[in-house]
């Protein structure tokens, strides 16, 4: 029982870690930040299957990667591209969606289990992308990350507008020309680019303890399009960076510190809103 | 706003998909401010109508304008109003949100500040500025259809396209519905061309009814159009026009009433 504890959490010598995970907290702020903007929209249009979909899709990409020697991000990149945009291409209607992505997500896994198997290395980066490797963020893997994040911030705030009214209300949108087919794609793509960032970070198959809880958090207590996507970004901060500090003092991934933050979280933000819920959300003259 | 003498035209205007032809020959004008019920059994291109009119389909044959120009996909003189549809009362969108997105929804980039005049002014001009903050799936129907109307208005819309706007409301709301639209044409001075079921929530205030039918369209005057002889003509099958009550009943040789009220 003492041992346990001391492998979740020991702080001696932690002044001494800090420094040493200087890129992990940099990665882990950057990707809360994607993965905070990322969800309001996730949520918004029912992806969260979805995003489970292409991260494991990112994961056989990456592990095939690792397998063949080649850039390990570049894989996952790539993978979770295709599995984002054949999502989109194929999926435009729900049903359709999930059984394509319930199709590709089995495929992908077994890919990236087929090449983990083959690969001769270390155990412990196989499990990594699964479930999370913050430990081994070096400097050329956070500029990549950095470039990532660029592309996704600013490719959101140029469709914010249309995507928000093609995703909360696609019929007026569609009859006010807002191209929502296109938007589709676009986002997917966008979408695709965040998983494979995730994946470096917490694994493939906790990619949503960043891409939705946050956001689905932060729905519970406001309605507002601007307090919405702050508090999913602040709450995504706080599960990645509070989770890798955490991690520091002990001798298990990350993830479970991460995953176990945003959902907690999660739930205050569930018994908040709910109460505000009950009471009608705002106070009105008239029942 | 327009001194168009119409706002909406179509000439010899034809919509076919592949063998089968919804409408043929359709000359009709509507004129600003006018209110055009349009009815038609299922099927009978009532919905490929309004998509032609906002640009999404573009007309088999013949020629359709609005405001004198072919219509164009995202144009600001033409509103929409949909039918009321259910949403998820968590989903993070409030009632001026909505209205909102009518205004600037359609524009690139993150957006600006000092909109909120704007969306305050539409909110109070159809009576929801009470529930301007309430989150939209937790509004009852007739509260949303309210703000559907004021995000329809955002673009200053010289004719209102409403897409059965009553469906799935109750009768008192459907009245309260209709009226807010008849009220809006008025002082707005937009056209409306409204697509329905029932034909009693807006007989009053339609000025012209076009209906469509399997076997051909007629357009006029409620009473004029609506009457035993000319639909057993569109249908080419015997129908009979029912008054009772100051309302009116559309009844097919099948026995099915149609625009009943109490269709459901």
């Amino acid at each position: 029982m003492n041992d346990w504890w001391t492998r979740l959490a020991d702080f001696s010598g932690y002044a001494d870690l800090l420094p040493l995970v200087g890129n992990s907290l940099l990665a882990g702020a950057l990707l809360a930040l994607v993965g905070g903007l990322v969800g309001v929209f996730v949520m918004q249009r029912d992806l969260a299957f979805a995003v489970h979909g292409v991260s494991e899709l990112s994961f056989a990409g990456a592990s095939a990667a690792l397998l063949f020697s080649l850039d390990v991000v570049a894989g996952a990149v790539l993978g979770s591209l295709v599995a984002a945009l054949l999502v989109g291409l194929l999926g435009s209607r729900a049903r359709d969606r999930n059984s394509i992505i319930g199709v590709l997500m089995p495929f992908g896994l077994g890919l990236g289990v087929l090449a983990l198997a083959l690969y001769p290395g270390r155990a412990a980066n196989k499990f990594g992308l699964l479930t999370g490797q913050i430990v081994a963020v070096d400097d050329a893997r956070v500029s990549v990350m950095a470039v990532i994040t660029v592309v996704v911030v600013g490719g959101l705030l140029v469709v914010w507008r249309p995507l928000t009214f093609a995703s909360v209300d696609p019929e007026v949108a569609a009859a006010r020309g807002v191209p929502t087919r296109a938007l589709s794609l676009v986002f997917m793509a966008l979408l695709g680019l965040a998983v494979a960032m995730a994946v470096q970070v917490v694994g493939a198959l906790l990619v949503l303890s960043l891409l939705i809880t946050p956001a689905a958090a932060a729905t519970r207590v406001t309605a507002s399009p601007v307090w919405v996507p702050v508090l999913s970004v602040l709450f995504a901060e706080v599960a990645a960076l509070g989770g890798i500090l955490l991690a520091l003092g002990a001798s298990v991934p990350i993830s479970p510190y991460v995953t176990t933050i945003s959902f907690l979280i999660w739930v205050v933000c569930r018994v908040v809103g709910g109460r505000r819920r009950a009471h009608g959300w705002v106070r009105r003259a008239t029942a | 706003m327009t001194t168009h003498e119409h706002v909406l035209e179509l000439a010899g205007a034809r919509m076919s998909f592949g063998e089968r032809t919804l409408w043929s020959d359709l000359d009709f004008t509507v004129a600003p401010g006018e209110f055009v019920t349009v009815l038609g059994p299922n099927g009978s291109g009532k919905t490929s109508l309004l998509r032609a009119v906002l640009g999404q389909v573009a007309p088999t044959a013949g020629r359709i304008a609005v405001l004198g120009h072919p219509p164009r996909r995202g144009s600001r003189a033409v509103g929409y109003v949909p039918q009321q549809r259910i949403v998820d009362p968590a989903t993070p969108v409030r009632a001026r949100d909505l209205v909102r997105l009518g205004v600037d929804g359609d524009r690139w980039g993150p957006g600006r500040h000092g909109r909120r005049e704007r969306v305050d002014e539409l909110l109070a001009a159809v009576g929801a500025s009470e529930y301007a903050d309430v989150p939209v799936g937790m509004l009852s129907g007739g509260e949303q259809q309210r703000v559907r109307i004021a995000q329809a208005l955002a673009s200053h819309p010289a004719i209102l396209l409403c897409d059965e706007p009553l469906l799935s409301l109750d009768l008192r709301r459907q009245h309260e519905v209709t009226a807010l639209i008849d009220e809006t044409r008025r002082v707005t001075g937009a056209a409306v061309l409204f697509v329905t079921h029932e034909v009693n929530p807006v007989l009053q205030y339609t000025d012209r009814v076009l209906y469509l039918g399997p076997a051909g369209h007629a357009a006029g005057a409620p009473e004029e159009v609506l009457t035993s002889e000319r639909l057993t003509e569109l249908y080419g099958a015997p129908i009979d026009v029912v008054r009772v009550q100051g309302r009116v009943l559309i009844v097919g040789d099948d026995g099915h009433v149609h625009h009943a009220e109490a269709e459901e």
